[in-house]
């Protein structure tokens, strides 16, 4: 089987909601980064197989195939077409997967794989779904909101508020010590309008200032809609009847931040390199993706990399760095908990809490974070999992190739 | 043939369809009527002459709804057919109120159309208010006591005759939600306001005002607001930002309160968030799927049988001794006027009899009419009935601390505290004074009615009444026949039982007669697995996830956990080395001495806040009782639950403390809400089966001991495939 390597990973600032980013478009944001990838590997623009580009609220400017506007707008050629993926929260590293399976597979040389969420202009779930308003999808599965998911994971595995808002805090210092030395300069695209005039440099939802007092004020978001209207709480316990109530642990300072963004990274081939010149940073050792609880919704990061693992012929001592994202501070505890893993080796520059989480591109940065940690702290291995709206999870290993290729 | 429908048409074209089924008080819907009602329909829409139809009914009330009986032959259909059979039958039911609601003509054809107008004298339920809402205006006559709506929901069906579509179409998720799902009825102005009926008016003026808006109806008024271009739904639909909220709570509430047991309550909303994506006439046929997948459900036929069928036919006295005359209670006299004796008073009075309630002295006497007093004013205050109701009832209520009053009572109910000794001095002192032909009941829920019955100076008049708490709001009455007691007797106390309204069973007299002998063990079987280390939690969410109303811990802490270890006490002594509850008294052993003796005292199985309110299970026991780990799967724990209560209702049958299934799954249902979802445990056991019961209760004596051994009859009836109730549905019928 063909291996397929990672030859660049690039991502735009993350804008904070109704910040910065407001007034710049998706396809434009895509298409930015599609020119920045261009730029930076200096490949030619018509060779690249295809652009599959992870996205959720595909509706609006975000619907109709983004991936091929995005194309159009690019400085690709028109023909190279384009795909929009949507795997919820992983729909960015889902990109990554199918394109580095599509090379494994001997299917072309070369992908651009990505995303793109502009989360103050297209709304979070304005595109409409089943699965909460069915009944017999939402009854039959006991569907929750994600946030009441991730309070029955703090509760199922004893995550207190405290232990979830000491977490928090960790992220924000994480990703301020990030930005202060510079770990993310390699790798962040600023995002200039047409004039060239910057719009925004850095990610913009970070506070470091971030300290237990102030999380410890904030009210549980998800309190009201557990226990009483419409009383969610009530069909949690139905799917969980060994708990007596759900402690609703998780409020905006524990959870993800809701932000604009994009990523992109090219996927290759042996001989891709060899066409190009490009040199690949790390080579893609599996994947998987896994269906899990839809009720508890988010703990799919565990069995993902199970099977990540079991595929790839390692066990979790063997990985280095690990990317979890941080939807809401109870999956990534949760995730550490069941490998008994230190903190030091898991998001170690920060994560979606801090920095946000723009839904179709958190895959593809985060999985960028990590390639740049393992080359900054000269590890080997990394592993990217993100838990999974409807109850999945996907998990992707890379392996860092050293010396010249 | 006397026809269910009279058609009569008048000199300004006005044509009456005139409900009046022969030898009913009020109307159903037959199968044949429903035929009769087309060939009227028919009839006024062929006729040139004919400008438009009244449609109303030959009596005081509307209708009451469909016959029932009518849904059991068509579940039959469907499990001898196919459910496309029954889904035809359904469209059919379709196209002729389509056919009303369009004047006679296409849906998309609005000149010509003749007007249909309800005239609904009064009480207008089911099938009986469906048929009005595809009239083009409802004229209700105004009477305060009618009442108008679809309580299909109750009986475990939604409004399958277009009912819910159209609700829907009227009012909108949020404000039809109500009617459909709770099945409330409302008054004729109420239906006004709510805006269910399009008018109410004098009832002598009733037809008249129907012909009325029949002559002067114009064009516009014949098109509903589903066929007009536009149109939306009021509150919005589950993809616009106006109506998601209502379509993504409306699940949540359902799944919350059916604990997923009851299928209607899902399959209509199934029915109105489908439909709500479509227009009408697609909306229609995805409610007729629905309503036909729930006419498959087993448990819609074993529920409608067992709630309103058997139900209505025990609290007409259909277990009464026969050749016996009315026989009539004007005065009741009860003793004790605690919490039991008042209630007793407190629906006797309510139902027209003059009550003496008696006591020690004057003072407690006085004391129990107050708590009368109380519970009336509560209910009126929530709209209830009315102060002069309440005054009432109360001067019917005679307070008193002299035996002697108790002369010339037909019957007496004595309801002091629950002891032996207490109660047969009772009962001896009161033989003494009531006359030769007055009937002695004793309220009891555990203690033998051949041991008090040595008291009463004839116990040929004496017998036990089981009521449930509170005394008002609970329908059963469990009469317990001693080995003496006369026909009679129990006649009277059932003729008793149906005067204040409630639904008697008739048992014989055994160790906690039927359902406290059920009941106990579901306790014991709680709180057994607490101590085994099962979450507590866990048994609590797995008693309501089995369709209990109430868990087994719950209950305890509610009945008293010093109650609990008294009968268990009175138990052992009784049984000896056949004792076989030691497992529990041990955490019932260990409650008492910390203390926590339940709800009364603010500590049990749960903690409580200041006023009573439950505040969670108490942590204490966990580290009392060692978690297990791993815990149970659900569903063994449900097993458990179930099981130790239907195995105890066979055995009841077995040896003859039940003598009639019915009275088995009626006074289960209405006594402590087991399996109501299935019918009842009789029901149940049909539902899926005794062969599949027996190897249930083989597997769950194996791993829990003899108390899961199954009953000889049960392994009798599994052998032989046959069935404890008459007709019962079994999943794989028709297969």
């Amino acid at each position: 089987m063909p291996n397929a390597y990672v030859y660049d990973a690039i991502r735009s600032p993350r804008g904070r909601r109704n910040g910065s980013l407001r007034e710049v478009s998706a396809v434009r944001l895509s298409a930015m980064m599609i020119d920045a990838v261009l730029e930076r590997s200096g490949i030619g623009t018509d060779c690249v197989e295809d652009v599959i580009w992870g996205n959720v609220t595909q509706v609006g400017e975000q619907g109709g195939c983004l991936a091929r506007a995005a194309v159009l707008l690019s400085g690709l050629d028109d023909g190279v077409p384009g795909v929009s993926v949507n795997r919820f929260c992983a729909s960015g590293l889902e990109a990554v997967n199918l394109a580095a399976n599509q090379i494994r597979a001997g299917d072309g040389e070369s992908y651009i794989a990505g995303g793109v969420e502009m989360m103050s202009r297209v709304p979070m779930g304005s595109d409409g779904t089943p699965y909460a308003v069915d009944p017999q999808l939402a009854m039959g599965t006991h569907f929750v909101p994600q946030g009441i998911g991730a309070d029955i994971i703090a509760t199922e595995f004893g995550f207190s508020r405290e232990q979830c808002d000491r977490y928090a805090m960790e992220s924000q210092k994480r990703a301020a010590t990030a930005w202060n030395e510079g770990r993310f300069s390699g790798s962040i695209v600023p995002v200039k309008d047409h004039n060239g005039i910057l719009i925004l440099g850095t990610d913009e939802h970070i506070r470091p200032e971030t300290c237990m007092q102030a999380l410890a004020g904030l009210e549980p978001s998800f309190r009201t809609i557990g226990e009483s209207m419409p009383g969610f709480d009530r069909v949690a316990i139905m799917k969980y009847p060994h708990l007596e109530r759900i402690e609703h642990v998780h409020h905006p300072g524990n959870s993800s931040g809701i932000v604009d963004g994009a990523a992109a990274v090219l996927i290759g081939s042996d001989g891709f390199g060899r066409m190009t010149e490009a040199r690949p940073r790390a080579r893609v050792r599996s994947c998987a993706r896994v269906g899990s609880d839809p009720t508890i919704m988010l703990t799919g990061p565990v069995p993902a990399a199970r099977t990540a693992l079991e595929r790839a012929g390692m066990t979790i001592d063997d990985i280095d760095v690990f990317e979890i994202n941080e939807a809401f501070s109870a999956v990534p505890l949760r995730f550490m908990q069941a490998f008994d893993l230190d903190t030091d080796r898991v998001n170690v520059n920060g994560g979606a809490i801090a920095m946000g989480h723009p839904l179709g591109a958190t895959g593809a940065m985060i999985l960028g974070t990590a390639l740049d940690e393992l080359e900054r702290s000269d590890g080997e291995t990394a592993l990217i999992a993100l838990c999974v709206g409807g109850g999945m999870g996907v998990a992707t290993i890379i392996e860092r190739v050293s010396g010249t290729k | 043939m006397m026809a269910d429908f009279h058609y009569s048409t008048d000199a300004d074209g006005v044509a009456t369809i005139t409900w009046d089924v022969p030898g009913r008080t009020m109307n159903i819907l037959r199968i044949e009527g429903f035929i009769e009602l087309g060939n009227c329909i028919n009839a006024a829409m062929s006729d040139d002459n004919v400008r438009g139809i009244v449609i109303t009914s030959g009596k005081g009330s509307f209708s009451g709804g469909m016959d029932l009986a009518g849904f059991e032959e068509l579940t039959r259909l469907g499990f001898r057919e196919s459910p496309g059979a029954v889904l035809e039958q359904m469209m059919g039911i379709h196209r002729l109120l389509r056919g009303l609601e369009t004047g006679g003509k296409a849906a998309n054809e609005f000149e010509g159309r003749k007007p249909v107008v309800a005239a609904i004298p009064g009480t207008a339920v089911g099938i009986g208010f469906e048929l009005p809402l595809a009239c083009h205006r409802i004229i209700c006559a105004d009477k305060p006591d009618v009442g108008i709506g679809l309580p299909e929901i109750k009986v475990g069906l939604f409004p399958g005759a277009g009912g819910t579509t159209r609700l829907i179409r009227k009012l909108g998720l949020a404000a039809a939600g109500p009617w459909l799902f709770k099945g409330t009825l409302a008054d004729p102005r109420t239906a006004l306001s709510s805006g269910l009926v399009d008018e109410v008016v004098e009832p002598d003026r009733l037809l008249e005002s129907a012909r009325k808006w029949v002559l002067e109806a114009s064009e516009d008024d014949l098109i509903k607001p589903w066929d007009r271009k536009g149109y939306r739904i009021p509150g919005g639909t589950p993809y616009d930002r106006e109506g998601f909220e209502s379509f993504v709570g409306a699940p949540v509430m359902i799944n919350s309160r059916t604990f997923g047991v009851y299928p209607a309550a899902k399959a209509c909303l199934s029915a109105i968030y489908e439909g709500s994506l479509v227009p009408f006439d697609a909306a229609i046929k995805i409610e007729a799927r629905w309503f036909t997948s729930l006419l498959m459900e087993p448990s819609t036929a074993s529920m409608i049988r067992t709630v309103f069928t058997d139900r209505k036919a025990l609290g007409k006295g259909v277990r009464r001794p026969a050749g016996i005359e009315a026989q009539r209670i004007a005065r009741l006299g009860v003793v004790g006027a605690g919490m039991m004796g008042a209630g007793i008073a407190q629906v006797a009075a309510k139902a027209g009899m003059d009550v003496v309630l008696l006591d020690r002295d004057q003072d407690r006497a006085n004391g129990g009419k107050e708590r009368v007093a109380g519970m009336l004013e509560r209910q009126a205050g929530r709209g209830g009935s009315s102060r002069e109701a309440v005054r009432e009832t109360l001067s019917r209520i005679r307070p008193s601390s002299v035996l002697s009053d108790l002369r010339g009572c037909e019957l007496v109910i004595e309801a002091v505290f629950e002891d032996p000794k207490v109660k047969t001095g009772v009962i001896a002192e009161v033989a003494a004074c009531a006359g030769s032909d007055c009937v002695i009941a004793s309220n009891t829920s555990t203690l033998p009615i051949n041991g008090l019955a040595k008291a009463a100076l004839h116990a040929g008049n004496f017998l036990g009444m089981h009521f449930f708490s509170p005394v008002d709001r609970m329908m059963l009455v469990e009469i317990i026949r001693g080995s003496g007691t006369g026909d009679k007797a129990v006649a009277r106390a059932i003729d008793f039982v149906r005067a204040i309204r409630k639904v008697p069973i008739i048992v014989n007299d055994a160790r906690f007669f039927y359902a406290n002998r059920c009941i106990i063990p579901y306790l014991n079987e709680g709180i057994r697995m607490v101590g085994e280390g099962v979450s507590p939690a866990l048994v609590e969410n797995a008693a309501k996830l089995m369709g209990m109303p109430v868990g087994p811990l719950q209950l305890v802490d509610e009945t008293s956990i010093d109650l609990a270890a008294n009968i268990a006490a009175a138990t052992k002594s009784a049984l000896g080395n056949d004792y076989a509850d030691g497992d529990v008294d041990r955490i019932i052993d260990f409650l008492v001495k910390k203390g926590r003796l339940g709800r009364k005292v603010g500590a049990g199985f749960y903690e409580y806040g200041p006023k009573g309110k439950r505040v969670g299970l108490w942590p204490g026991l966990a580290a009392e009782f060692r978690p297990l780990s791993p815990q149970p799967d659900i569903e063994e724990v449900k097993n458990r639950l179930l099981l130790i209560q239907v195995l105890e209702a066979v055995r009841s049958l077995e040896e003859g403390v039940l003598t009639d299934v019915r009275e088995g799954d009626v006074g289960a249902v209405l006594g402590w809400g087991l399996a109501v979802w299935a019918g009842g445990p009789f029901s149940w056991l049909d539902m899926i089966g005794a062969a599949a019961a027996a190897e249930l209760s083989h597997e769950l004596s194996a791993c829990h001991g003899p108390r899961f051994k199954a009953p000889r009859l049960l392994l009798t009836k599994a052998a032989n495939g046959e069935k404890f109730t008459a007709g019962g549905a079994t999943r794989s019928a028709g297969a």
